[in-house]
């Protein structure tokens, strides 16, 4: 190392200034793009002021955003508690899109701007890239264009039907978002594409057809009206094939109280909340992906003698709170922390690549000594989500170090029942538990359209089906079901099953 | 450098109508926090920026949740152990706790309340919504003489600082296209191909060519002069013409009692009133006098410092003030173009005779010319419950109970704690159906 650490230090101080990002950022480039063989769409970072990026929290992370007053609920309530210190500003937001945008927050030190790039620019970006959800459900290359798109086409519902309808509309999709995703079936083809290209196609036609000399036709008379557009995903209107887990894309092509435009608001709600469905899924592997890759290049960055000492222990400062994971009675604690048990897995993987012992090599024996742990964890990070990776690659080891154990619950009872803990019995209980619990199929309700009375009374008939007979929380189910009946038109009943 | 953007120069504010929507949405609940915590502000701080905390009703945002606590069974993990072993019963904090492991993520349940920081913009906006000045009129356009200068058009005369520009410039090129004025580019052009010429050697197609050359140049200087590039018929200019303003004009009369029987505790209910109404017309009506007036004894009129922040005591005639105010208004506030309110405080008690006095001077002189009268009583908690009837009060109390009888828009009113005040504040100055 002494041989290497006569190279250059990229950055000795504090302060940052755009060559010195430059410069630091080529260096970790090199080391993401040819140590760790990282696969990232291409990087657009943004340097953007503490109150940019309190806009951008409350915008969902994204760059731009349909106008909403709970967007301003959240900023309001964001700024309030940043004001007076009780949160601090995330370091970096990163959004998932081609090229992949990352901000840094101006405030930060040079050592912090460089674990952010490391760890938003390549450690995120790699995973959005590469896992197979976001491959399958969102598409990065479109989702700036359909915001932009989305903003305007509300903001123009807005002037010409008023706020009040829109914001109507969009309240009850809203409530219902949780439910605009396929879960289990493959959408029919919900490219954003596609509804752009529509859009698109019928604006140019309505540019190109119109005439001035329409406006001076006597009232009563109607230019002709635009050629209807084919579009094959009509045919839906005739036939509802239930049941359909997705509330939102059943409202929006079946319900008979909805006009052209709403269906619209109704299907750019239904097209965020698909795009941030792998999102919701993958919290625990993205994070711990980012934090093993800024951890990795960080660490390299140090030992090729381009950061300092003091750099290196800020950056370990950082991390080392950004992974505490407190304990279950401690006052902090708020559920487990996603980027400890996400790094924690992550840096165990290596661990068992590396130095595996006995009982690691019994646990996994396809990749215990393989020393290549990147082929691993990329396997790993391409073909899981948060409850598969958890149940595959969750050791004894970690188990024992987070000292995790499992509670039953039995809401007759009035004590909770210590059911496994980190002993040999208890691993494989532990495990499957916490796996369960990032499994969303299990943790949200499951709520299915089950029939309609088209011929009747036109009543829309909802069953929960239940999971372990754990009910739905009965005061927000009715304002919920108030919301569903607004986008339905007509009654709407909601069943609660046991569904085994 | 192709991979950052500075983006810190951006417009700021890109969530501005993502929050005047919140506002919008959580008015009333705004409003009742807003009212909640200017009662509990000193006088001086009712025009600042604060704090306010209001309960989620009404910017919910429901989603179906489940609820394990109100049946079924589930497992979860948790960070930590020490000492259980398997089997272990741990008694289930009882709700309210909150703190127990998934129950503590179901962030719905602590969303009753929420806080956040207005500016006195926003916070003044909500707070004086839908009130205005009753009965305001405007004030008969032959006695105003307000005209302001509009536009009215383009004419063919007028002053060089009036020209349009625009239209003088496209006026003069139509008609310069019309009467095909060469171009300077065209004479140009000519020139080069005469000085090239002149170049040549000598022959007689040469001359001839000169000779055609130069007199289609001369032709083409003649005829741009002729054609002026900017002709006095090209020239407009913007016109304006005066016209009269229907104006409203108005003049607040605050009237306050600040004798000796009025107690610290009053006085400061009075002056919280009056801020009130004073930051009430300040925001919503650009033209409106306010003249403070203070009486113990004898009546002064005071500048807005003096009147809210400095102490004074002595005896109380309470018609001292309405002359006071009388001979102001004789002064300066004609009544055909001004309209006139007052507004006055006061505990109650006056001399003795002095309250038949007011009546009068209020029915005689005062009534008459106002648009509105609003009198504010002060009493303290326990006068309050014994004058809970309308009918019963202090002398003044009753004196005034006449004069509204006969006057519709005489209005009287009773605040005995800080709470009251926004209340009797919002029914004295309510937007009516048939004021403009």
């Amino acid at each position: 190392m002494s041989a290497m650490a006569t190279k250059k230090l990229l950055f000795d101080e504090a302060d940052w200034d755009f060559a010195t990002l430059d410069r630091t950022y080529k260096a970790i480039e090199e080391i993401a793009l040819k140590d760790l063989k990282l696969n990232v769409y291409p990087n657009q970072i943004e340097v953007i002021s503490s109150e940019q990026m309190l806009d951008a929290y409350s915008s969902l992370g994204m760059p731009l955003m349909y106008n909403h007053w709970s967007f301003g609920k959240l900023f309001a309530r964001e700024e309030t508690l940043y004001r007076v210190g009780y949160s601090a500003l995330a370091y970096e937001i990163v959004i998932n899109s081609s090229p992949c945008i990352s901000y840094l927050l101006e405030e930060n030190t040079m050592t912090m701007q460089a674990l952010v790039m490391a760890h938003a620019a390549f450690g995120h970006n790699h995973f959005f890239k590469n896992n197979y959800l976001f491959r399958q459900w969102t598409n990065a290359e479109g989702i700036l264009d359909y915001l932009a798109f989305a903003k305007s086409y509300i903001a123009a519902c807005e002037d010409r039907y008023g706020r009040d309808e829109v914001e109507s509309i969009l309240d009850s999709a809203h409530a219902i978002m949780d439910h605009g995703v396929f879960r289990y079936s493959r959408p029919p083809k919900p490219s954003r594409e596609r509804v752009m290209e529509k859009h698109l196609r019928r604006r140019r036609y309505e540019a190109e057809a119109y005439s001035e000399l329409w406006r001076t036709l006597p009232a009563g008379i109607e230019p002709p009206a635009a050629p209807p557009i084919p579009d094959p995903e009509e045919d839906f209107y005739d036939e509802m094939k239930l049941p359909e887990e997705n509330l939102l894309y059943l409202l929006e092509k079946h319900s008979p109280a909805l006009k052209s435009w709403q269906r619209e608001v109704l299907r750019i709600v239904r097209t965020l909340a698909q795009y941030f469905y792998p999102q919701r899924q993958t919290k625990v592997m993205n994070e711990g992906c980012a934090t093993f890759v800024h951890h990795t290049i960080m660490n390299a960055l140090y030992d090729r003698g381009m950061i300092s000492e003091g750099s290196l222990l800020e950056f370990l400062h950082s991390h080392t709170s950004v992974v505490f994971q407190p304990e279950f009675d401690d006052r902090r604690y708020s559920g487990i922390n996603p980027y400890a048990l996400g790094y924690g897995m992550m840096a165990d993987i290596k661990r068992i690549c590396e130095e595996p012992t006995s009982e690691d090599r019994d646990w996994f024996p396809a990749f215990a000594g393989s020393g290549d742990y990147m082929a691993t964890l990329k396997d790993a990070w391409a073909n899981y989500r948060d409850e598969s990776f958890i149940e595959q690659f969750l050791s004894p080891k970690l188990i024992r170090d987070m000292r995790l154990f499992a509670l039953h619950d039995d809401s007759e009872e009035s004590a909770y029942e210590v059911s496994a803990i980190h002993n040999e019995n208890g691993y494989r209980a532990v495990r499957s538990a916490i796996a369960r619990q990032y499994d969303i199929g299990f943790a949200e309700p499951n709520i299915q359209v089950v029939s309609a009375d088209l011929k009747g009374d036109r009543t829309l008939f909802l069953q929960h089906h239940m999971h372990r007979g754990i009910p739905l929380h009965e005061a927000t189910k009715n304002s919920v079901l108030a919301h569903v009946e607004r986008l339905w038109g007509h009654e709407v009943d909601l069943e609660e099953v046991d569904g085994q | 450098m192709t991979h950052f953007i500075d983006r810190r120069l951006n417009p700021k504010g890109k969530s501005l109508g993502n929050r005047q929507r919140f506002l919008r949405r959580a008015r009333a609940q705004i409003r009742e926090a807003v009212q909640k915590s200017l009662k509990d502000s000193a006088v001086a701080d009712i025009d600042k920026d604060r704090k306010i905390r209001i309960s989620t009703k009404g910017t919910k945002e429901p989603r179906f949740r489940l609820d394990p606590k109100s049946g079924g069974e589930r497992d979860f993990v948790l960070p930590g152990n020490r000492e259980f072993t398997p089997r272990d019963q741990i008694k289930k904090p009882r709700s309210g706790d909150g703190q127990s492991g998934k129950q503590a993520a179901d962030y719905a349940e602590g969303e009753d309340d929420f806080e956040f920081t207005m500016t006195q913009e926003e916070i003044l906006d909500i707070f004086f919504e839908d009130l205005e000045l009753p009965n305001l009129v405007r004030t008969t356009l032959k006695e105003t003489p307000n005209r302001i200068w509009k536009r009215a058009g383009i004419t063919t005369a007028g002053s060089p600082t009036q020209i349009n520009l625009v239209r003088t410039m496209r006026n003069a090129q139509g008609r310069r296209l019309a009467l095909k004025r060469p171009k300077k580019e065209d004479v140009l052009a000519l020139e080069v191909q005469l000085d090239a010429l002149e170049c040549e050697p000598e022959s007689e197609a040469r001359r001839g060519k000169i000779a055609a050359l130069k007199e289609e140049l001369a032709r083409l200087n003649a005829k741009r002069k002729w054609i002026a590039y900017i002709d006095p018929v090209d020239v407009r200019f913007n016109a304006f013409t005066e016209q009269p303003v229907p104006t409203s004009q108005a003049v607040m009369f605050c009237l306050m009692d600040v004798s000796g029987s009025m107690g610290e505790r009053e006085k400061d209910l009075a002056k919280r009133f009056y801020m009130l109404l004073h930051l009430f017309l300040k925001r919503r009506y650009e033209k409106v006098d306010i003249v403070f007036i203070r009486h113990t004894h004898d009546a002064q009129e005071v500048d807005e410092q003096e009147f809210f922040y400095s102490r004074q005591s002595g005896g109380t005639i309470v018609s001292t003030a309405l002359e006071k105010m009388l001979e102001i208004q004789r002064e300066r506030y004609a009544t055909a173009d001004w309209n006139i309110y007052a507004a006055q405080a006061s505990d109650g008690y006056t001399q003795s005779g002095d309250a038949r006095r007011c009546v009068e001077m209020l029915n005689n002189d005062i009534m008459p010319l106002c648009q509105y009268y609003a009198y504010i009583e002060i009493l303290d908690e326990r006068e309050m419950e014994v004058f809970a009837s309308e009918d019963s009060g202090a002398e003044l109390w009753r004196a005034y109970r006449t004069v509204a009888e006969t006057w519709d828009n005489f209005a009287t009113k009773r605040i005995s704690k800080p709470v009251d005040i926004f209340p009797v504040f919002r029914e004295l100055f309510k937007k009516t159906e048939s004021a403009l």
